[in-house]
Parts: C-alpha cells; sequence; structure tokens
C-alpha cells in the first residue's frame, strides 16, 4: 500500500523577539501512523503544534495538510479540515455536563463552522446524542455523563478532552503530552486507549516525555533540540542515535 | 488665535481632571487587578470633604444684626467669626484648602478600610462581578451622600483672592482678550503636581519601586520575601487619595452632588481604557489627549463641520483606539485580558 | 493496512446508517440499529418539565393582577412595567447568561426600541402590531452595527465599546438628532400626525391618540394584558433558544471559548446573533414602553438603565431562565412600592412593636425606604453578589437543598 503523506511541515521557521523557536523544520506525517515527538524543554514541541492548529503564524515555510496549505488559515478551518488537538492542560467546557462537551465537537463535524440551530431542541439530533454516548463509552466515562465537566479528575479531563477530539474522527490528531502529571495506572490505560485508535486507522502526532509511552505507541520519532530536529526514525533507529543520547536521552537509557 | 489658546486652556483643564481620575483608577488595575467601578465614587466622597468641612466650619448661631437698630433683628453668624472675628472668616473664606489637607487622611483611611472590607475578597473573582459588587458599593456610597447632604448641588466658593479671572494676554504680552478663572488655572496645577508626586512616589522611592516591580511580577516579589499585598493595600489608598483630592479641587469649578462621581466614572474608564490598562504614563496622556481633543471638538467652527462631534468624541476616539491599539495607547501585554 | 473498517471516511457513509465510532468494534458489537432509548438515553431535558415550567411560568404572569393584591402593586401601570422589564432581562441574559459577554449599553437598543414605536404611531398607524415590529427591527439593525465592531474584543473591553457606543446615542438623541428625538421634551404623539395606514382606513382622528390593536386602546389592563402575552412569547422564545444547539454553543463559548475554535466553531456568528437577539429583545420591550405611553425620551438610554438591566439579571440570577423576571419585577417593585414609603406608613407597619422600640425601628429602617430606595437595592445587590454569586435563583436552590436534607 503506497504511504500517503497527510501533513508536510515545510521549511518552518519561527523567531520570538530575535530567540529562535523553530528553525527549518522539516516534517512529514505518514497516513495511519503514530508519530512522536520528543525533546527537552524548550526544544520547540508545543510551539511547532501551534503552527499546526493555526494558533501560530510561522514567520517562513508552509504547513500543507492532505493536499491543502493551512499556513495562515484560522484555528477553526483548520480543524473543519479534519485537524483536533488535545492540549497540554485540559481545555475542556467545565460549566458542560461531559454529554454536552462531547456533543458540541459533534454538531461542528456535521454542520460547519457556522451552522445555528436556534429554535430546534437538543433532543432531535438522536444520531449526535448516540454517538457522543458511544464515545464516553469508549474512554470509559459514560458513568459521569451528566456530570458537570468540571468536576472531574485530572486524568478524567484530559479522557474527556481526547474523547471531544475524537467525536469529530479527525483525520489527524494531536495529542501534547496526553499522559503528563498521570499515575502509572492512568497511563496505561491511556497507552491502551491510544492502541485502539491506532488501530481504527487515524493519524496521530504525540509528544511525550514518558520513554514507556512513546516506545510503545510510535511507529517513528522526531527528536527537537533548541528547536531544530536532530534525529529522524523508528523509536530503535532514534534510541541508538549518539547526537540524540547526547542531547536528551543522556545516560537515562 | 485667543480662541485656540483659550481652547487649550480648556483642554488642559479637563485632561487635568480626567488624568487624576484615570490615574487612580489604573493604579488599582494594576496593582490588584480589580476593576473599580466605585472609583467615581471616590472622587465624590473627596468633594463631599470639602462640603462637610464648610459646614462644619459655618456651623452658626444666632446673633444680633448690628447694621439695624431701630428693631431686633438677628442674623445667622458662624461661631468662628463671633470666636476670632476675621481670621475666622479667612477660614472660612480658605475652606477648600483646608479640606484638601483634611482630605488626604480621611481619604487613605477610606481607600483601605474599603480594600480590607471589600474588595480584596473579589480578587480571585470574575471580573464581571468586581464590575458588579463595586457598581453596587458605587450606588450605597452615592445614596449615603444623599441621604445626609441631599440631592442639590451645593456651591463651594474658593478663596476671596483666587475668585476671579486672570488676565493671561497680558502674561504674554498679547493685545488680545484672553481672561481665564484663577481656579481652573489651580486646578491644572495642582493635576500637575500630584500626577507628578504619583511618579514620583512609584519612581523614586524605594517603597514605590517595589510596587512597581511588584505590578509588572507579583510572584517574584513575593519570592523575595516582601510583603506585596500590604503594599497594594497602601497603594488602594493611594489611588483613593488622588481621586478624592481630584473630588475636593473640582467642587471650585463644579458645585459637587451625589451624583458627580457616576458622571466622571465613565468618562475616567474610557480615559483608562485608551490609555491602556495597568499603564500610567497611559492614563495621564490619554487624559490629556481627550481632554483636549473634546476641548476642541466643541469649537464652533468644528461643529459646524462635523454636527453633534463634541457630544460623541471621547467615545468615538475610544473604539477607534480599541479597534486599532487593542491593549491602548501604551498598554502592557497581559492585563485584564482575561 | 486494511482500510475497509477503519471509519476515517466522511460522515455517515457507513452502512449501518448512522455516524461511527473511531474504534474498530468486532462485527458482533456494531449495533445494526439505534440502542433502546435506556434511561440512560432519556432525553437531556424532560419535555415535560419545560412544559411544566412554561405554564407555571404563564400562570405567574396571567393571574399577576390576583396575587399581586396583598402587595400593593396590582395596578397596570406597574404591572406593566414588570412584564416590559421583564422582556429587557431575559433579553439581556441571552447575551450575558449565555455567553458571559457583559453589555454595559443595552439601554440604547431600549432607547431606539420606544423612539421607533412612537414614530410608528406618527407615520403609519396607532395600532400596536406595526409598532412593536418596527421597534424589533429596528433594535435589531442597530445591534448588528454595534455587536460587529464590539465583539471584536471581548471582555472589560467589550464591556467599554459597548458602553462607549449607547453613549453615543444617548449624547447624539439629546443633541443633533433632536428632529429625530425631539430632544429633551421627548418624542411624543400628536393628533395632526400623519398616520398613513390609518388615514387610508378613516381612522386618523382622534382628540387623544392612544395606540391600539385593532380598536382596543392600550389603556388600563388591555395595556398590561398586551405586555404579558409579549412577555409570554418573549420567555418560550429564550427558552427554545436556551434549549437548542445554539444556546449549548454560547454556553460553551462562555466556559472555553479557545476549545470552541479548536473544536471547528467560528464563534464570532454565534456571539453576534446572540447579541442581535438580545437587543432585539431590548428593542421589543422599549417598543412597548412607547405602547403603553406613548412618550419616547432620551433618558432611556443613559447608562444607568444599561446598569440597571445588569442589576435585575444577576439580582435574579443570570444564565438560569426566570431569574432575570425575578430580578425586573423586585427592582421595578422596589422603585415604586418602596420609594412611595413615607415615615407614616412605617409607623403603620411596626405598629405591633412598643412605641418606644419602634421609634428606633423606624429611624433605622427610614433610610431605606421612600428617597432611599436606591440604598436598599444596592445593599441588596452587594450581599447578592458578594454572597450568592448565582443570584436569588441560587438561593432559592440552596435552601430547597437545606430542606431536601433535613428531611
Amino acid at each position: 500500500m503506497v504511504e500517503n503523506t497527510v501533513l508536510h511541515v515545510a521549511d518552518v521557521q519561527k523567531n520570538f523577539a530575535g530567540l529562535k523557536a523553530l528553525s527549518d523544520i522539516d516534517l512529514a506525517i505518514t497516513e495511519g501512523k503514530t508519530h512522536a515527538i520528543i525533546g527537552p524543554n524548550g526544544a520547540g514541541k508545543s510551539t511547532l503544534l501551534n503552527v499546526v492548529v493555526g494558533r501560530i503564524v510561522p514567520d517562513e515555510g508552509a504547513v500543507v495538510f492532505d493536499g491543502t496549505v493551512i499556513t495562515g488559515k484560522k484555528p477553526h478551518e483548520i480543524n473543519q479540515l479534519g485537524i483536533a488537538r488535545v492540549f497540554q492542560t485540559p481545555e475542556i467546557f467545565g460549566d458542560l455536563t461531559l454529554l454536552q462537551n462531547v456533543m458540541v465537537p459533534a454538531f461542528s463535524k456535521r454542520d460547519g463552522p457556522t451552522r445555528m440551530t436556534v429554535l430546534r431542541g437538543l433532543d432531535g439530533d438522536t444520531d449526535i446524542r448516540i454517538l457522543a454516548e458511544e464515545i464516553l463509552e469508549d474512554v470509559g466515562l459514560a458513568g459521569k455523563r451528566h456530570d458537570d465537566a468540571n468536576a472531574l479528575s485530572r486524568g478524567d479531563k484530559r479522557r474527556l478532552e481526547l474523547a471531544m477530539c475524537l467525536v469529530q474522527r479527525p483525520k489527524l490528531l494531536l495529542l501534547d503530552e496526553p499522559t503528563a502529571g498521570m499515575s502509572r495506572l492512568d497511563t496505561n490505560r491511556t497507552i491502551d486507549l491510544l492502541k485502539k485508535i491506532k488501530a481504527s486507522g487515524m493519524t496521530k502526532v504525540i509528544i511525550e516525555h514518558d520513554m514507556h509511552v512513546v516506545f510503545s505507541l510510535a511507529d517513528t520519532v522526531t527528536v527537537l533540540a533548541g528547536g531544530r530536529i536532530i534525529a529522524q526514525g523508528t523509536p530503535e533507529e532514534v534510541r541508538r542515535d549518539p547526537r540524540v543520547q547526547e542531547a536528551y536521552l543522556g545516560g537515562a537509557h | 488665535m485667543d480662541a485656540i489658546l483659550l481652547q487649550i486652556l480648556n483642554g488642559l483643564d479637563k485632561g487635568g481632571a480626567y488624568a487624576l481620575i484615570a490615574l487612580g483608577l489604573t493604579l488599582t488595575f494594576g496593582t490588584l487587578g480589580v476593576v473599580n467601578f466605585a472609583h467615581g465614587a471616590l472622587f465624590m466622597l473627596g468633594a463631599f470633604c470639602v462640603v462637610g468641612v464648610q459646614q462644619l466650619l459655618t456651623l452658626a448661631e444666632r446673633v444680633r444684626d448690628p447694621s439695624i437698630t431701630f428693631f431686633e433683628a438677628y442674623i445667622e453668624q458662624p461661631y468662628l467669626v463671633s470666636w476670632f472675628g476675621d481670621t475666622g472668616a479667612m477660614i472660612i473664606d480658605w475652606v477648600i484648602p483646608i479640606s484638601l489637607l483634611l482630605a488626604i487622611p480621611i481619604m487613605l483611611l477610606v481607600g483601605i478600610v474599603m480594600e480590607r472590607g471589600l474588595i480584596r475578597f473579589f480578587y480571585k473573582r470574575p471580573h464581571a462581578e468586581q464590575i458588579l459588587v463595586t457598581f453596587g458599593l458605587a450606588i450605597v456610597l452615592a445614596e449615603i451622600i444623599k441621604g445626609w447632604f441631599g440631592a442639590n448641588p451645593i456651591p463651594v466658593q474658593p478663596p476671596e483672592i483666587v475668585r476671579g479671572s486672570a488676565d493671561i494676554a497680558a502674561w504674554f504680552g498679547l493685545d488680545a482678550n484672553l481672561s481665564y478663572p484663577w481656579w481652573r488655572l489651580i486646578y491644572l496645577a495642582a493635576s500637575l503636581l500630584i500626577i507628578a508626586s504619583v511618579f514620583a512616589f512609584l519612581n523614586l522611592t524605594t517603597y514605590g519601586m517595589v510596587v512597581r516591580a511588584g505590578m509588572a511580577d507579583r510572584e517574584t516579589v513575593q519570592l523575595l520575601g516582601i510583603n506585596i499585598q500590604r503594599r497594594f493595600t497602601i497603594v488602594f489608598g493611594l489611588a483613593a487619595v488622588v481621586a478624592g483630592l481630584a473630588g475636593a479641587l473640582y467642587t471650585g469649578i463644579q458645585p459637587p452632588n451625589y451624583n458627580i462621581g457616576m458622571e466622571f466614572l465613565v468618562l475616567s474608564f474610557v480615559v483608562v481604557v485608551v490609555g491602556g490598562m495597568g499603564s500610567l504614563p497611559g492614563a495621564v496622556a490619554a487624559g490629556f489627549l481627550l481632554g483636549m481633543l473634546q476641548s476642541f471638538a466643541s469649537l464652533n467652527e468644528v461643529k459646524s463641520l462635523l454636527p453633534g462631534i463634541d457630544q460623541v468624541i471621547i467615545y468615538l476616539v475610544a473604539v477607534v483606539v480599541l479597534l486599532t491599539r487593542p491593549r491602548g495607547l501604551m498598554g502592557r501585554k497581559g492585563v485584564m485580558e482575561a | 493496512m486494511d482500510r475497509a473498517h477503519t471509519s476515517s471516511e466522511p460522515d455517515t457513509a457507513t452502512d449501518t446508517g448512522k455516524p461511527q465510532s473511531v474504534f474498530h468494534r468486532t462485527s458482533g458489537d456494531v449495533p445494526t440499529q439505534l440502542p433502546p432509548l435506556g434511561p440512560e438515553m432519556a432525553p437531556m431535558w424532560p419535555p415535560k418539565r419545560d412544559l411544566a415550567m412554561t405554564l407555571l411560568f404563564g400562570i405567574v404572569v396571567y393571574t399577576m393582577p390576583l396575587w399581586l393584591q396583598p402587595f400593593g402593586a396590582a395596578y397596570p401601570d406597574l404591572m406593566q412595567r414588570f412584564a416590559i422589564y421583564g422582556i429587557f432581562a431575559i433579553g439581556f441574559n441571552i447575551l450575558f447568561g449565555l455567553t458571559g459577554y457583559l453589555s454595559f449599553g443595552h439601554a440604547a437598543f431600549l432607547g431606539v426600541g420606544s423612539y421607533t414605536a412612537v414614530w410608528s404611531f406618527k407615520l403609519l398607524s396607532l395600532n400596536v402590531i406595526p409598532a412593536i415590529v418596527c421597534s424589533t427591527l429596528m433594535a435589531g439593525v442597530f445591534a448588528v452595527l454595534i455587536g460587529y465592531v464590539s465583539l471584536r474584543r471581548s471582555g472589560i473591553y467589550f464591556s467599554i465599546l459597548t458602553l462607549a457606543f449607547a453613549q453615543m446615542c444617548y449624547n447624539l438623541a439629546y443633541s443633533v438628532l433632536t428632529p429625530i428625538t425631539n430632544g429633551e421634551t421627548g418624542l411624543r404623539v400628536l393628533s395632526d400626525d400623519p398616520r398613513v395606514v390609518d388615514s387610508l382606513f378613516g381612522t386618523a382622528d382622534m382628540a387623544v391618540p392612544r395606540a391600539s390593536i385593532f380598536g382596543i386602546e392600550m389603556a388600563g389592563m388591555a395595556g398590561f394584558w398586551t405586555c404579558a402575552t409579549c412577555l409570554m412569547i418573549a420567555f418560550i422564545v429564550a427558552l427554545r433558544i436556551t434549549r437548542s444547539p445554539f444556546g449549548m454553543m454560547l454556553r460553551g463559548i462562555k466556559s472555553n471559548q479557545t476549545r470552541m475554535s479548536y473544536i471547528g466553531f467560528n464563534t464570532r456568528p454565534y456571539m453576534l446573533t446572540a447579541f442581535v437577539i438580545s437587543g432585539m429583545y431590548a428593542g421589543l420591550a422599549g417598543g412597548l414602553l412607547a405602547v403603553v405611553d406613548p412618550l419616547a425620551g432620551a433618558e432611556r438610554m443613559q447608562w444607568t438603565a444599561s446598569g440597571e438591566v445588569v442589576l435585575m439579571t444577576i439580582l435574579g440570577g443570570a444564565g438560569t431562565l426566570i431569574g432575570p423576571f425575578i430580578g425586573a419585577v423586585i427592582i421595578k417593585y422596589f422603585e415604586n412600592i418602596f420609594s412611595s414609603l413615607g415615615d407614616s406608613a412605617l409607623m403603620d407597619a411596626f405598629s405591633f412593636i412598643p412605641p418606644a422600640i419602634e421609634k428606633w425601628v423606624v429611624f433605622a429602617v427610614s433610610p431605606f425606604v421612600g428617597e432611599g430606595w436606591h440604598l436598599t437595592l444596592g445593599v441588596l445587590f452587594m450581599i447578592v453578589v458578594i454572597f450568592l454569586p448565582g443570584g436569588l435563583i441560587e438561593g432559592f436552590r440552596r435552601i430547597g437543598r437545606l430542606f431536601r436534607k433535613g428531611r
């Protein structure tokens, strides 16, 4: 089967007040694969994701998604093309119930960015309701569907945010440290969940510090340091790369 | 020529008042991060310090009117005059300057009580709730003053010697006819003096510099083991003093009533936003800029060109500034953007 | 990789005919029909409860002449104002309660509505219906313009922008727009106005022009019934909006606007729609003010009037359906009843207390009534914001919970 490039980050540069946050980033993400980005703090990992989702406009270079240049597009336009993102600190609707949290993105996926259904009740949209219920079931939050999202634990909030992205069935899912601050048990549950997603063929980009997570999920790994790509390859290749060991893994592995 | 000079003076004058109120308002933004809708009420309280002192000083007894001899007539004579004669009359005449001295400790106390008693519970609450509770407080303060002093404006006279107008044209050797009320000139000078003192306090004293550091980065200053909270309380008191002095001085220009704070509040908020939230120089600059613009917009030539411009110029400028420079003229990043 | 079983194709392109989950389900697991509506699939809002709430609200509104009797508030002039400001507050709540954007300029729309209604009486017809339709639409036009600009900023900047626009409207209405607004005197209906439509039907001549619906003059109770009916319609529409997907998106914007844009919503059109709907409510309220008393003055646009509707909404409970109406009733009640209480009325009220103490009670209470009713309002308002940020509705809920626990 031909390997399709879903996302191509082409020669992206970004400076913040003279500081090079990203330089010459060239990255191709293959369809259906899980791609990990690792690197020390301040390496530019989150900045890279911000460039992809449209929060930051790069100084130079372009991002091409599915044949469309998305640099300069607004975040909601990029999402409508099929990119969903899980943030490092969960961005959820705290005042809404879990079910509503998941239904909102489902509406945007079905109806587009601006369609407004003002006078019809929510219960008319059975398809969205069922879909939301299923996703909540899949991430293991179905029992709390009528609770307010604010009441959730940190780990559950992350899972809810993941569900909000999954309900849109994005072509590309970006995850910013999905297991940071989680207990071992929660981390393993998240890994299982991410493996299930992988089996569905969804393309993923994961930023992660936890090497256990990286090596159990990733097909390819990119190592960033100081805003540059210093190595790319399969987890095994990257692990053996001396430059990576020097810059990041140090003596730990 | 003289018309333009007059408008410049008018503009500086208005600008002085705006800048003073906006300065206090932005001090509370910058230090405490609180949107204080009761700031106008502090202005009003300052004005009523003068009224209160005036009423105290003019407490009167009934004495026989010496000028009427063929029957018994009585007049109200202030005790001060009965006791001290001409000295007493002079004290009454100088009510505004005397009240200014009294207003400083009173307003400081009012500010501190307000911060400790109410505002500090709202640091962590949403801005909307801060606006609402201080709005409620503003109503309460205005109503208390209305209950005590009545709803009508109460005239207060500046001291006799500065009651007339200054012949400004003569100063500059112009042969134009340009005179300007003394008290307004004094108001302008006093507002410049107060603004300069506040800046001197913040920039030249160690205490003030710590406060400024705290405005920029509260956590770091706290890590240094400085009780920044106590200083911020004092700064709130200082803001109250600035507003109060502005109000007290203003009594010589416009007789105060209980509602004067509300009238100034809306304008001063616009000034603060135009200047940039949390920026002290911005507040002062915007105050004078808007005062000047308003003054020139009320020129007849301008009005005939753009009817109604004098009524909306300030708000129009506010809209344009907010849309083109979201943080105001000199606003810092990250202030009040939540 | 076997792509046949993945579900990354566009929506609903599956043989089960419904959107599918991302995950592989083994063929046995794939539900071929909708799951049964178990307890967990119960409707998100029991429709019966909404119906009951609407009915209850209707009963409360239409029986106002009865149950307000003991409070001494059952006269049409005051009840009309309850209904009108109820509409104003319910509309304001669609913006503030659902999206969290605090507008300090909603009185502008109230004023625009009033002026439009009076002009409709003057130029078209004394009939109420074209007047309130025109005022609602005209307020909507203003809301589109003001909202489009103001919504470019959020937080306090949005509040200041709306305030600035409202003050501009107010100042202009008093000065250069005098030909339209009749300045300080206020715009009123005159007997020699053209009234094009009315004169077509030959009903234009009237000694004292009054608004009417097909011959029923808006005097006394007729005015109240009209306002009450408008309030009912306004309430039902607000209920539908709150329960709609649109309402949920608005609450999403209030809760986390960043998240809204990263899941693909262009939030600004949503905000603008909410702003315009809420402005149209204000326009309707303003139109009705002109209906019950065909006079429009600029003071209706002053920022204190905008502050008043904020007070009503917060006092009752922002974000709730009934709260804003309760807030409007309480504030208008205070304004009318409390402000008319004097010391002698207080003496009567406290006559059950021994005279020696009574004097002191009256002394303590008197600053809060009559002229000082604003003081009561301010204190009440501060207490609500400090202790009950959810408003009175939140207070009722807490009391209800206490009772349930006590049992």
